[in-house]
């Protein structure tokens, strides 16, 4: 019989296909219901929206910073060390202070192979500290005695004039290099050079100033001066045990540890210290502080969009809440369904999809929302860098309210699917 | 085609046992238009349920096309529902936001068909009601009439072995009532087998046999010719 044949072919349809129209058609349903009752949809998305707000604007905000952070540390180069003295709590108590020496660095230069610049750093504030002034303008920013290469180490270089050189060094000039902020300080003209400054009562000569590094948890980077090494040492009179710490950089990345434990062993022998004694000093990569800061912002980030994440769970009860008046209310409806042959798994589905849809559109608005607010809470604060959305938390937060919706949604869902259809049907 | 054999259905209304049908042997063969009568509780909502099965019997046998029902789980019988038989009920029960194209093509949805195929056969089924030019209106926007064209549209996209109508015309004026039931007499004409529940004798004047239900027996089981031809004549 011809009914017969159809039905067969009808029923003979690829499965993969059938299951695939059931799920186009349960989305198609579930955005005609969403929009039938506008408001009362985004009331109940509210819980959703909030909660997935508050948790990207607050993980935009931790991450623009961090991001920001670890920007600022990559202009100091990923390849550098910094060899410094370093004085246990207990002997500092005491009064005593470990100092490099002025030989280590020249054993640093030739006895190791590897390096590429070393450059000694001394505080050139001396004894006191002395102020630096041009005229009646003070600055007090920190000063620094190094070398030529200091600037290849730091990835930092001059916008106007030149650098420190070897032979500002050897004759010990009076030359500075200034740092932008302490240019702005001393209202010097934005081209410094050739103008002489007084640091305590020493006249110098400004022979460059650096480009602008910006700021770093609000505070000016580029608020420093640089004298020759050699001068400094001269100027503060501390010739024999100078509070002097090295930077040195490393021509081949995957040496680092390498070169790390033979300036160790190296300096260790120079300092006479036996084995089983601590070091009286400590080598740093450049970016340990910007590992362990990032380390901090994932946690911190992680533990509040916990805690916040919590509000999604309140936002999830708000949609079960809504998802059982409407089973009660479309009861007749699901009597229909049932009556015209939708099997039980077709109900739960079309439920679960509704609810599933409706927490993944107040996701998609949270996030929206999220990310508004963190660039508005940034912009107000001064100095705070733009807030980033990283993809895992986009992701994360639609796949949770994704999540959220389909476990608050069962319940609905299941009391839908189990209605007896001859019930449901006489359900006024 | 429906072999209903020694079925009873009772329901428990809190300590007492309430018998709503007992002892019905019933046979129908295809392509019968059968109107079951009765007074209110005389057991004909249960028997319509029982015949669609959206109720099981407590006891009994029931045969529909060759295929035991009697003992099926919920969803195999919403698979014979789906395939076996179309329903048309007194209050329409379309879905108030869905035009009548989708609310047609809805049983469909449950056999996996493509959502073109679903209306290609939707858009056939109206215009077999005469309803071809009301596709995308809804159902308020239709008059009661059209409605319950567009629920037997509904019934028949499926091509079901059987239709069963719960009083059909109940809601309907007499000048409508009289053109469904004339389309039901179509159809019956085509090789459809009709099951026709009703209390109105107008209505069980169309049909070729009248089964009538008192206090869940059959009570009495009768041909007629049907006036059809009257109406046709008149």
């Amino acid at each position: 019989m011809t009914t017969n044949t159809i039905n067969n072919v009808d029923m003979g349809a690829n499965r993969v296909q059938s299951s695939f129209y059931a799920v186009q058609e349960c989305l198609r349903s579930a955005l005609a219901s969403i929009r039938a009752h506008g408001l009362r949809s985004f009331l109940t998305m509210l819980g959703i929206i909030i909660g997935v707000a508050s948790v990207i604007c607050v993980i935009a905000l931790v991450q623009g910073l961090s991001q920001s952070i670890s920007q600022q540390f990559q202009g100091l180069g990923s390849n550098t060390l910094t060899l410094r003295a370093d004085t246990p709590l207990e002997d500092a108590l005491r009064g005593k202070r470990n100092r490099l020496k002025v030989s280590d660095l020249d054993q640093l230069k030739f006895r190791i192979e590897g390096i590429r610049n070393v450059t000694p750093v001394v505080f050139a504030s001396g004894r006191g500290g002395a102020d630096v002034r041009n005229g009646s303008n003070i600055a007090a920013g920190q000063m620094f005695g190094t070398t030529e290469s200091y600037q290849e180490v730091q990835q930092t270089f001059p916008k106007y004039g030149r650098f420190l050189t070897d032979s500002d060094d050897v004759t010990r000039r009076r030359v500075v290099v200034i740092g932008e902020q302490m240019r702005r300080d001393l209202k010097l003209p934005e081209n410094p050079v050739g103008r002489f400054i007084q640091i305590g009562s020493e006249w110098f000569k400004v022979v460059g100033s650096m480009e602008p590094r910006g700021e770093m948890f609000g505070l000016s980077q580029d608020n420093y001066l640089l004298m020759p090494y050699q001068t400094a040492l001269a100027v503060t009179g501390v010739i024999i045990q100078p509070d002097l710490w090295v930077i040195f950089s490393v021509a081949d990345l995957n040496a680092m540890e390498n070169i790390k434990d033979r300036v160790t062993s190296l300096i260790r022998q120079l300092h006479q210290i036996k084995p089983g004694q601590p070091d009286d000093f400590k080598i740093e990569a450049s970016d340990t502080l910007a590992k362990s800061f990032k380390e901090i912002s994932t946690t911190i980030t992680l533990v509040v969009a916990g805690i916040v994440g919590i509000s999604l769970l309140v936002g999830g009860v708000g949609i079960m809440n809504i998802m059982l008046v409407s089973v009660t209310e479309r009861t007749r409806e699901i009597g229909i369904a049932k009556a015209l042959g939708a099997p039980r798994q077709f109900i739960l589905m079309q439920f679960l999809i509704e609810a599933m849809v409706l927490a993944v559109i107040g996701g998609l608005i949270g996030i929206a929302l999220g990310y508004a607010l963190g660039f508005g809470i940034a912009k107000m604060i001064p100095n705070f860098p733009d807030p980033a959305v990283p993809w895992w938390a986009v992701v994360g937060a639609c796949t949770f309210s994704g999540l959220i919706g389909i476990i608050f949604g069962i319940l609905p869902a299941s009391k839908a699917a189990n209605l007896a259809p001859i019930d449901a049907l006489r359900y006024e | 085609m429906i072999t209903l054999a020694g079925v009873g259905k009772t329901y428990r209304l809190g300590e007492t046992d309430f018998a709503a049908l007992m002892d019905i042997d019933l046979l129908i063969n295809r392509n019968e238009y059968v109107a079951l009568t009765g007074a209110s509780g005389s057991g004909k909502s249960t028997m319509m349920n029982v015949l669609g099965c959206l109720d099981t019997p407590t006891v009994g046998h029931y045969t529909l096309d060759g295929e035991a029902v009697a003992g099926l789980d919920e969803d195999a019988l919403a698979g014979v529902r789906n395939r076996k038989i179309g329903f048309v009920f007194q209050n329409f029960y379309l879905r108030a936001r869905a035009s009548a194209l989708d609310n047609v093509a809805q049983p469909l949805i449950y056999r996996g068909i493509s959502p073109a195929q679903r209306h290609a056969r939707a858009r056939e089924a109206l215009t077999r009601v005469g309803l071809e030019h009301r596709l995308m209106h809804k159902p308020n926007e239709l008059s009661g009439g059209q409605r319950q064209r567009v629920a037997i549209a509904r019934a028949l996209v499926g091509r079901p072995e059987l239709l069963l109508a719960d009083e059909p015309t109940g809601n309907l004026d007499s000048k409508t009532a009289v053109e469904i039931m004339e389309l039901f007499s179509e159809l019956h004409r085509d090789g459809l087998t009709l099951v026709v529940v009703t209390h109105e004798p107008d209505v069980a004047a169309y049909c070729h046999r009248v089964v009538r239900l008192h206090d869940g027996r059959i009570a009495e089981d009768r041909t007629q010719i049907p006036v059809k031809h009257v109406s046709a004549a008149a």
